[in-house]
């Protein structure tokens, strides 16, 4: 067969012809404003689009509220620029945006929203130098990897776990647990941490269910949980599951109270589960919106900029975004290795909380709030500190 | 539910009809604590006692009462699978084309229903008759889609290699899936419940309504669908056409026609599998067909594809299959393997059934297609 | 296409010497041109490469339906991340783990072989589908009771590639030239993808690929010929399994991260479609088919909202949501245009016509 050379200048035709079509913006001149772009990086398409486009909105806010403040840094009006990627949640993709982010030479990056896309990503980034803040990856691998440039604004699954079992055996009074998980990264990370925290305060695990991120038919996992009554079920995963899982659990007459983490904690899950979100816990990290200073006010801002409600982690893409841009102020730079060495510094008082970096660049103090389903909505229970001992 | 025990359920033999004491002679509960008759006292001839799967000795399990509560789990699910199994088969029986496509038009359909049942509610109608609009709204939506469809995508590759329409189908399944995003956004929907949601008690297996509509329908459809094929004109038509439509084509029968007619039966049973799995699930989004339609056709080929009847047997089988095997598999394995297997215990089954009956198990030809 | 006229009427060292020189420069022209994103696809690109020509082995020679394809890629993937980073301390170097992951894809497109040899066309399909799944659900679970994938979280820090003491991920200088570490990717990624496309076209022209191609069209008459379709189409699996494995162990060395999400079964089906969209049977077509499914998403999604700022002043669409839709309808309107792919083997397309 005679195919190299018939066929390589064919094939590079095609390549290049197709890739042809994109080119980068031109650098910004002197006399210009500064220009501070950041990426914004979490599923666009697919199961879980709702919650990217959610953080999206956040972060977009987060750089609406700064251009309208209209910063200047050393006397040069400074402009900030918001480049969001759809990642798929797959970590392929989540890499391939990681590099377009790296070759854009963004300042820094918002993201991503799992962690199984942000562990991986955060290897580019940190090579790069690019601070990055994660509003929602909660997997304590992340900020373990001892990269410098890996932030998080919300807890991690050690420090909401061993809240929430806390909760469940001590609050709820939840002698025997029966615990199921979706077998992704962040639902099987909770659920491992909230079972040490429930057994370590003296509670039995009597059945251990796994489903996956894609199911919505439980009555089997349930039916089994049932024979074994336990006093409460936990389910670490997100809210399309949680919301037919409650009414299942419901249909079935399982007598268990049901306890959520921070996947199933949102506006989504109340409407989707209709009557069955009544007396669910859940939690969700920072302070409830509503008892912190600027968190009434965020809700309505973003319900009458985007016409939605909060889906769930916008308010931590907000956080993350400020956080940067606080940090790009303290500064007076854009430059991300400038942003990197005051990222540290941080003091800042967000929206869902007020805002500290431990050495890892996990939260230094983070609280948890807890909430129960009431009438239709979450209604705020107790805010509990996680300072490890 | 009310967890902390808003009982609607009221079997007398039920374990959850108790409540859910808060007691704390009963929650320290290491001693075998007297002080806890309430639901499982009465134990009727037909139960079987169980109590060592439970650390706590004196709870006692009606292990029959689950296992019949997991056969109607997997026969509410089975009924699912068979009515999107009926819209692969009956296609792949007349053109031996996989229409992968077919999730999606679920997924439409699903959609439809809801959007309707939304705008009809707040016009005031009664729910049933919601319930019955809504639904030939969206068989008549997913009729008209699946007409452009076999017309865009299909029809003009009948005699192309054999896996171009399998290409386009993919390629129409990821087109209309964005097409419904766009449509109905990213978020879930929550379905308007529509019947009523009691739950019925039938010995110790708890029922909903919409599992009895759910299961009664699917039975109806089939065995209508049954009667069309095999004893009208039209089915014989469709049977000729499968068998061979040149010389179908010759006796007088349009095999365009009978192509399209065979499309649209199948997109009106999609239409159906949509809303019910709607209402049964409360919830519906752009992404819910896929694994859906697969599930479906992973339920066709255990039953035969191409063979109607197989397709209702291999849906309620793999339902069932499924449903057990996520209740039991732990157990039986003590607790080695756990529900994350259920798939891979479903597909285990589908092989062995295959190696034993290559045509699935109704099947009555090996397909010569290769 | 005077180009392309001009191209095929050199002498073939010419023509040899030219490709040469246009893949070896590709990677410099790609990054100075696009940037390193586009170069980073270029080297995934590679990978699909290989993918699909494994798989071709399996749909476009032998005629064998295989949904689950990605399976093996998943096998590749996991022994080089088991056997190179810190999940279980080993470190071995990577021409010793390549070939122990395409041996062990190798065994298991025989164990998927083996059953399945009675079933044709789409219960083939369905079951090795059916495969697919297992393998990511065994690999998705195998953190418990005994740890060895790290279930859902996946392996992280997997060494990266190092030839000759030198890491394939730092840059590299030589004669003062610094050479990124993505061009050097590129250049192994190549290599091996070369080996891949030689060791096809050898096995398509061999006694065995007749045996292949005689099972596509007519099985019982293969049979009658005297062709032990057993062992052929076993042949075909481990062949095409072996290929699949091999890649899969460069992309975790590549990614330096493996987890279960990566190997879905629309990967498989991607697969699938560069196979058939590029032109079943026919090498240079699968390799048009890769390379234009992993660069079409990338072109759509630098270009869904640029393009649609500038002609409508304004995004309209989701770029995202767009980039998808094109894809769909870029899938359908090939398949509509050229039903035999974009570059069928002009030979196989009789055979093929023929249902």
């Amino acid at each position: 067969m005679k195919i190299s050379a018939n066929t390589l200048p064919l094939v590079l035709a095609a390549v290049l012809g197709v890739a042809a079509c994109s080119k980068e913006a031109p650098p910004s001149d002197a006399t210009a404003p500064i220009i501070i772009r950041f990426g914004h990086a979490a599923p666009l398409t697919g199961p879980q689009a709702h919650l990217g486009k959610d953080n999206e909105n956040g972060a977009r806010l987060a750089m609406e509220d700064a251009n309208a403040a209209n910063l200047t840094f050393g006397g040069r009006a400074v402009k900030f620029e918001l480049l969001s990627e759809d990642d798929q949640s797959d970590p392929r993709q989540g890499n391939l945006v990681a590099q377009k982010f790296v070759d854009a030479k963004v300042n820094a990056v918002i993201g991503h929203l799992n962690s199984g896309t942000t562990i991986p990503a955060s290897r580019l980034y940190s090579n790069a130098g690019i601070p990055q803040v994660s509003p929602s990856a909660t997997n304590p691998t992340y900020t373990d990897q001892g990269f410098k440039t890996a932030f998080r604004v919300m807890a991690n699954d050690v420090q909401q776990g061993k809240v929430l079992g806390g909760y469940a055996v001590n609050n709820l009074q939840a002698k025997t647990i029966a615990v199921i998980d979706d077998k992704t990264a962040y639902g099987e990370g909770l659920a491992t941490e909230f079972k040490k925290a429930a057994v370590a305060a003296g509670a039995t695990v009597v059945a251990e269910e796994h489903t996956d991120d894609k199911s919505v038919d439980f009555k089997s996992i349930l039916t089994t949980i049932k024979g074994k009554q336990p006093d409460l079920i936990f389910f670490g995963g997100m809210d399309p599951q949680a919301a037919p899982m409650a009414r299942q659990i419901k249909q079935l007459g399982v007598p268990a109270k049901f306890m959520l983490g921070d996947g199933g904690c949102n506006a989504d899950f109340m409407k989707n589960a209709a009557d069955a979100s009544e007396g669910i816990y859940c939690s969700l990290p920072g302070v409830p919106l509503a008892r912190m200073a600027g968190g009434a006010k965020f809700s309505e801002r973003y319900q009458a900029r985007f016409k939605a409600n909060i889906q769930s982690y916008a308010p931590y893409a907000y956080d993350a975004a400020m956080v940067l841009i606080d940090a790009a102020k303290r500064a007076q730079s854009g430059e991300p290795a400038r942003i990197l060495a005051e990222l540290p510094k941080t003091d800042y008082n967000g929206v869902t909380a007020h805002i500290l970096f431990d050495a890892k660049g996990d939260l230094k103090d983070g609280v948890i709030s807890m909430y129960v389903g009431k009438n239709g909505a979450w209604e705020p229970l107790e805010t509990i500190n996680t300072a490890i001992p | 539910m009310g967890a902390a025990g808003n009982h609607q359920h009221r079997h007398p033999l039920s374990i959850t009809e108790g409540g859910f004491p808060k007691t704390d002679s009963r929650l320290r509960g290491v001693s075998p604590a007297p002080t806890f008759p309430q639901g499982d006292a009465p134990i009727s001839a037909t139960t079987l006692t169980l109590p060592v799967l439970c650390p706590s000795p004196y709870r006692i399990i009606r292990g029959v009462d689950i296992f019949l509560q997991q056969v109607a789990n997997g026969l509410t699910l089975g009924s699912i699978y068979a009515l999107v199994a009926l819209g692969y088969t009956l296609v792949y029986g007349i053109l031996g084309l996989i229409n992968f496509a077919h999730g999606e038009v679920v997924m439409v359909g699903a959609l439809t229903a809801l959007a309707a049942s939304k705008f009809l509610l707040a016009a005031a109608l009664p729910p049933y008759l919601v319930f019955t609009l809504a639904f030939l709204l969206a068989a008549l939506v997913c009729m008209a889609l699946s007409v452009i469809i076999e017309r865009i995508a299909y029809r003009p590759l009948r005699n192309a290699p054999r896996l171009a329409p399998l290409i386009t189908a993919i390629g129409v399944s990821i087109i209309l899936q964005q097409l419904a995003m766009m449509l109905w956004g990213r978020s879930y929907h929550a379905m308007p419940q529509l019947l009523p949601e009691t739950t019925f008690a039938l010995g110790g297996v708890q029922i909903t309504v919409i599992q009895i509509v759910i299961i009664g329908v699917a039975g109806l459809t089939m065995a209508a669908l049954l009667v069309l094929v095999n004893r009208t004109r039209l089915g014989r038509a469709m049977r000729a056409t499968a068998e061979n439509p040149g010389i179908a084509a010759l006796m007088g029968v349009d095999a365009n026609r009978i192509i399209v007619l065979a499309f649209m039966i199948g997109s009106a049973l999609a239409a159906l599998a949509g809303m019910l799995v709607a209402s049964n699930y409360g919830i519906a989004h752009y992404n819910m067909g896929f694994m859906l339609g697969l599930k479906a056709f992973t339920a066709a080929v255990l039953g035969g594809i191409g063979n109607l009847a197989g397709a209702v047997v291999g849906g309620l089988l793999l339902g069932v299959i499924e449903a057990l095997g996520a209740g039991y598999i732990g157990d039986l394995t003590g607790g080695v393997l756990g529900s994350q297997y259920q798939d891979v215990f479903a597909f285990f089954v589908l092989i062995g059934v295959l190696v034993l009956r290559p045509a699935g198990l109704l099947g009555e030809r090996v397909a010569e297609r290769a | 296409m005077n180009a392309g006229m001009f191209l095929t009427h050199m002498p073939r060292k010419v023509q040899l010497a030219l490709a040469v020189v246009a893949l070896a420069g590709l990677p410099f022209m790609v990054s100075a041109g696009l940037g390193n994103t586009w170069l980073r696809v270029l080297d995934f690109a590679l990978l699909y490469v290989m993918l699909a020509l494994g798989l071709n082995i399996v749909v476009g020679f032998a005629g064998l339906l295989d949904l689950g394809y990605i399976a093996f890629y998943a096998v590749g993937a996991y022994v080089y991340a088991l056997l190179a980073s810190p999940q279980f301390g080993l470190h071995w170097p990577v021409w010793a783990i390549l070939p122990v992951g395409a041996l062990a894809a190798c065994g298991f497109g025989v164990v998927l072989g083996a059953p399945t040899l009675r079933l044709r066309g789409d219960y083939l399909a369905i079951v090795t589908l059916g495969f697919g799944e297992i393998v990511r659900i065994f690999m998705n679970n195998l953190n418990a009771p005994v740890n060895i994938t790290n279930g859902p979280k996946g392996i992280a820090s997997i060494d990266p590639i190092q030839i000759g003491g030198h890491v394939l991920s730092q840059p590299l200088e030589i004669f003062g030239v610094t050479v990124p570490a993505l061009v050097l990717t590129y250049y192994f990624f190549l290599a091996l993808a070369l080996l891949v496309m030689l060791a096809g076209l050898r096995l398509q022209d061999s006694r065995i690929g007749r045996a292949w191609a005689a099972i596509r069209e007519d099985e019982m008459a293969a049979k009658a010929c005297g062709i032990n379709t057993r062992n052929v189409k076993l042949l075909a699996f481990a062949m095409g399994a072996s290929f699949g494995g091999l890649a899969g162990g460069l992309f975790a060395s590549f990614q330096e991260f493996v987890s279960p999400e990566s190997f879905s079964l629309m990967e498989s089906i991607m697969v699938l479609c560069m196979v058939v969209l590029g032109g079943m049977g026919h090498i240079p077509g699968v390799i048009l088919g890769a390379l234009v499914l992993t660069v079409l998403p990338e072109a759509f999604r630098h270009g869904a909202g640029p393009v649609q700022q500038a002609v409508f002043g304004q995004v309209l669409v989701d770029p995202e949501n767009l980039r998808m839709l094109l894809f769909g309808i870029a899938l359908v309107a090939v398949m509509l245009y050229r039903p035999s792919g974009l570059w069928p083997d002009p030979r196989h397309r009789q055979e093929f016509n023929a249902r």
